[in-house]
């Protein structure tokens, strides 16, 4: 049975189509990759499965069910967590604080106006474990508005961990980062996913990156599928070599 | 330098200054009632800023709530029962179902939106108190009523007779209130509210409904703030129309963020800086508000932080 199935679905700004019958089929412990050049709709489209927008036409379906219409937080309990393509964290907040609060929620607790001292060991407990897991440690006390960009999306990355989620959608994770940054949250994601046999959906504009990551590659080009395959598969189409070349030659 | 042993150090000296301040106050130029009003006032800055420093929500109806409490005790001791205590529970119960219903119209505005729709829900009550005459004594206020003593049965303690007794009457309940609200502040539920003031989407995509969670912050702030009210009324022995009014609002606004509003203690120094510089100038000019005004903006300039920014700032270089 496969976890995620996206049908059909379409997205239109005004007259702009940006995700135009899109359909996607994700099996549980798959590493998928969507890519395509800036523009081509890979952002909407996980707002689409995510719940940040709606779509115009189309369903999603997640477990089974369907999630067209249920709301992000409810899509958050279904089993769905996610990252933004621009860094999205509590930045006045430490970093402990920032693991603390979704940790809190996935217990159920976020009515809760007062905690047990064995409650709140264990919240403890498992922060410091999510801590370690990304080598955060060192920085648990610090805010998180003060760490360095691969920091703060490690940081971001494990907030979505600590959802304990099934399916993790993951919107341009390395985008702006050094080649060392790139590396280390590359690893770290890689962890991840074998550790606990994570579902993972990834965009990226760079093909190169998720070469050695994804088990499928999913290629959108102005709104609409273009590709999909192996990543070797993929790097051979001639369709998904003329998009980026055209793309690069636009842009350069 | 331990930031738990600062905060503990600076919370025993803020207890033990407000547990004495009818005793030092007379040396700086003030009186009890003068001490009450601070600490009532602050109770009204610290619970609009539960809201506007800790969920990053800025109200400007809050006197709304704040006057539903003062006509709410002075209304039911003049009309409803001679019972102080049956009066602040009405006032706040009143106050709690109003906040109640608004809330669930607002919830969803943002930023300026939010604040204009406080202004205009504030200014209908404003309107009622201030039109409906033979109820609410229209623009004299409601008066012909006082405080009455509080009865345990066993004996009764008269909080009208003597300031002092008054005072730490007002302290008491102001312990209760601000206690609730550090607690809350420090719980599973006080941290989703902290995750909306620092990145609302962020909130959204961790599980949290932030209106649901919204609404409960505004309910929460809007009942305490209600709960300075009625204390205000019972003070002065007389509810003012002016107290619902929208610049009241803001006078609570200007505490907070005067005070600094990241802090938890901040409304109550910027409370106590507005209430004495009130008393002192507009003894001296007619004009106090612009000193006031002028006042603020200097801090929000620069010291955004407000006073305990500043303090802090000091502290820590
Ligand atoms: N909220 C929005 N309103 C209007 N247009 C949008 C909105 N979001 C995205 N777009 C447009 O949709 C197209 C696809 O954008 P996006 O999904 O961000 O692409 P990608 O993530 O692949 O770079 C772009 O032309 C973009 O300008
Ligand atoms: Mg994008």
């Amino acid at each position: 049975m496969s976890l995620l199935k996206v049908e059909q679905v379409s997205r239109r700004f005004g007259s702009l189509v940006a995700v135009d019958q899109v359909s996607m089929t994700v099996e549980p412990g798959e590493f998928r990759a969507v890519i395509g050049p800036n523009g081509a709709g890979k952002t909407t489209f996980f707002n689409l499965i995510s719940g940040f927008l709606l779509p115009t036409s189309g369903r999603i379906l997640f477990d089974d069910q369907d999630v067209t219409a249920v709301k992000p937080a409810n899509r958050v309990k279904l089993g769905m967590a996610r990252t933004f393509q621009v860094t999205e964290i509590f930045p006045e907040l430490s970093v402990r604080e920032n693991l603390r609060i979704p940790v809190e929620v996935a217990a159920g607790h976020r009515l809760k106006p007062w905690q047990s001292r064995a409650d709140a060991r264990a919240m403890d407990e498992r922060v410091d474990e999510l801590l370690q897991r990304s080598g955060l440690t060192g920085k648990a006390g610090r805010l998180a508005g003060e760490l360095s960009h691969g920091d703060q999306r490690a940081t971001e990355i494990m907030m979505a961990i600590a959802l304990n989620p099934r399916l993790l959608l993951l919107d341009e994770p390395t985008a702006g980062m050094g080649d060392q940054e790139t590396y280390d949250v590359t690893q770290l994601i890689r962890k991840l996913h074998r550790e606990q046999k994570l579902t993972v959906v990834l965009i990226e504009h760079d093909m190169r990156v998720v070469f050695h990551l994804a088990d499928r590659v999913m290629v959108l080009a102005e709104g609409q599928l273009l590709a999909e395959g192996t990543p070797d598969e993929i790097a051979a189409d001639d369709a998904v070599q003329e998009a980026y070349l055209g793309a690069e030659a636009e842009t350069a | 330098m331990n930031s738990t042993l600062n905060r503990q150090i600076a919370n025993a000296l803020i207890w033990a200054l407000l547990l004495t301040m009818p005793y030092w106050i007379g040396f700086v130029g003030g009186y009890t009632s003068l001490a009450s009003r601070v600490v009532v006032l602050a109770l009204a800055a610290m619970s609009l800023n539960f809201l506007l420093g800790f969920t990053g929500v800025l109200s400007f109806g809050h006197a709304a709530y704040f006057g539903i409490g003062a006509y709410g005790v002075g209304m039911t001791i003049k009309y409803l029962a001679p019972s102080t205590p049956l009066g602040i529970l009405v006032g706040m119960g009143v106050a709690a179902a109003a906040a109640a219903i608004i809330g669930t119209l607002i919830v969803r505005l943002r930023s300026v939106y939010f604040a204009m729709v406080t202004i205009a829900f504030g200014q209908v009550f404003y309107f009622i108190a201030y039109r409906w005459n033979a109820v609410t004594g229209g623009d004299d206020g409601l008066s012909g009523w006082r405080t009455l003593p509080l009865d345990f049965g066993i004996g009764k303690l008269d909080i009208a007779g003597q300031p002092l007794t008054f005072y730490y009457f007002v302290l008491a309940l102001f312990a209760v209130a601000v206690g609730i609200m550090a607690l809350l502040l420090r719980s599973p539920f006080g941290r989703t509210l902290l995750a909306i003031r620092e990145n609302e989407r962020r909130a959204r995509f961790l599980g949290i409904p932030v209106e649901q969670h919204i609404w409960m912050s505004w309910l929460i702030s809007c009942v305490f703030v209600s709960l300075a009210g009625t204390l205000y009324a019972l003070l002065n022995n007389f509810a003012d129309p002016h107290d619902l009014r929208w610049d009241q609002s803001g006078d609570f606004v200007i505490m907070a963020v005067l005070g600094g509003m990241r802090s938890f203690w901040g409304p109550l120094i910027g409370a106590a800086i507005f209430v004495v510089l009130q008393d002192y100038i507009s003894s001296q000019t007619e004009n106090w508000m612009s000193f006031i005004g002028l006042f603020f903006v200097l801090i929000v300039l620069f010291f955004p932080r407000g006073v305990v920014g500043l303090l802090r700032r000091k502290a820590a270089s």
